[in-house]
């Protein structure tokens, strides 16, 4: 912790994102509980509170907790339209469900001491693939072999074509790595940068600087935590659109 | 002193690995400053497309998110 003001500064940012099994050992096998499944519990609670507990009155005045609710609700629900169109309804409760778990997880670790399941890519990587596998089996049982014009751009030179067919079929191929990457590696390096600068303020010469600097960090944080949500969530909307409407 | 020389290069490969993430900085602060230019124009236009700007960020961003893996594999997998 903070001991030592002057000279031996040490700073270990990562070590926060260490995975501890809870009870004794520090055997992991695959159903041992840790601290990853701890915080992931608290997410789940979390969301089942605000959507169902809070929104259980049904009242007309709604109360606090329920118009949260439904804004979060009105706010996807508006998203999903928007982006994927209005037959992409059918996945509204997958993309709900992704956007309040990573949203919680995100919020929730940023309580001091807590650990953020999302920055993980373990995490965040099997969240990418089931998208990432549930959108290309859509596409191919509603379309056919027509999902292929996906990554046939009729509207570029025939010339070009092929050589776009092989950019398009990579891009497809890499976005389940970007898509888990951006979320692990936007709130790693948050968490990673407020405990270098919670070093920092070891030293009591800069420490009333690092103290100001950690709280507007912190607000980015906040920020980040509910943008990246939404990131995902918005991506996973295009990638929908793009396997219910391949044609370019 | 081989493995000296080798840890050297890790680092100052996860070092320029770094400037991706500059970089893809540039790329954001293009697509968010456009984004206003564009809006300041048709203020009336603007609020329906924040979905796009958060998607050409996000896509901008991820390749300085790719950079920043490399760093950290560089650092902490090699």
């Amino acid at each position: 912790m903070a001991e030592g003001s002057s000279g031996g500064l040490s700073i270990s940012p990562m070590e926060q994102f260490t995975v501890k099994p809870l009870f004794g050992g520090s055997e992991i096998n695959l159903f041992t509980i840790t601290n990853v499944t701890l915080w992931m519990f608290f997410a789940v609670v979390a969301v089942t509170l605000l959507m169902v507990l809070g929104t259980r009155g049904r009242a007309v005045v709604p109360t606090r907790a329920q118009s949260l609710g439904e804004m979060i609700y009105g706010f996807v629900h508006g998203m999903v339209t928007d982006v994927a169109g209005k037959d992409a309804l059918k996945f509204f409760p997958y993309i709900m469900t992704l956007f309040l778990f990573i949203l919680m997880a995100n919020l929730l670790g940023l309580i001091p001491t807590a650990f953020t399941p999302t920055s993980h890519i373990a995490v965040t990587a099997v969240m990418a693939l089931a998208v990432f596998i549930t959108v290309t089996t859509v596409g191919i049982v509603k379309n056919g072999t027509e999902f292929l014009s996906l990554f046939w751009v009729s509207s570029a030179p025939l010339i070009l074509r092929p050589i776009l067919a092989v950019i398009e079929l990579i891009s497809y191929f890499v976005r389940p790595v970007s898509h888990s990457v951006r979320l692990a590696g936007a709130i790693t390096a948050g968490h990673a940068v407020m405990k270098v600068f919670a070093g920092f303020a070891a030293a009591a010469l800069i420490a009333p600087l690092t103290i100001v600097a950690m709280v507007a960090i912190y607000a980015l944080e906040f920020l980040v935590a509910g943008i990246q949500a939404y990131v995902f969530a918005i991506l996973t909307c295009v990638y929908l659109k793009d396997a219910l409407h391949p044609h370019h | 002193m081989e493995g000296d020389i080798a840890q050297m290069g890790q680092f100052i490969g996860a070092g320029i690995a770094g400037l991706g993430a500059g970089l893809a900085a540039l790329g954001v602060g293009n697509v968010a400053g456009n984004f206003l230019a564009g809006a300041l124009r048709n203020p009336s236009a603007a609020g329906g497309q924040t979905a796009t700007l958060f998607i050409g960020i996000a896509f901008a961003e991820a390749l300085g998110i790719f950079s920043f893996l490399v760093a950290l594999l560089l650092m902490f997998a090699v």
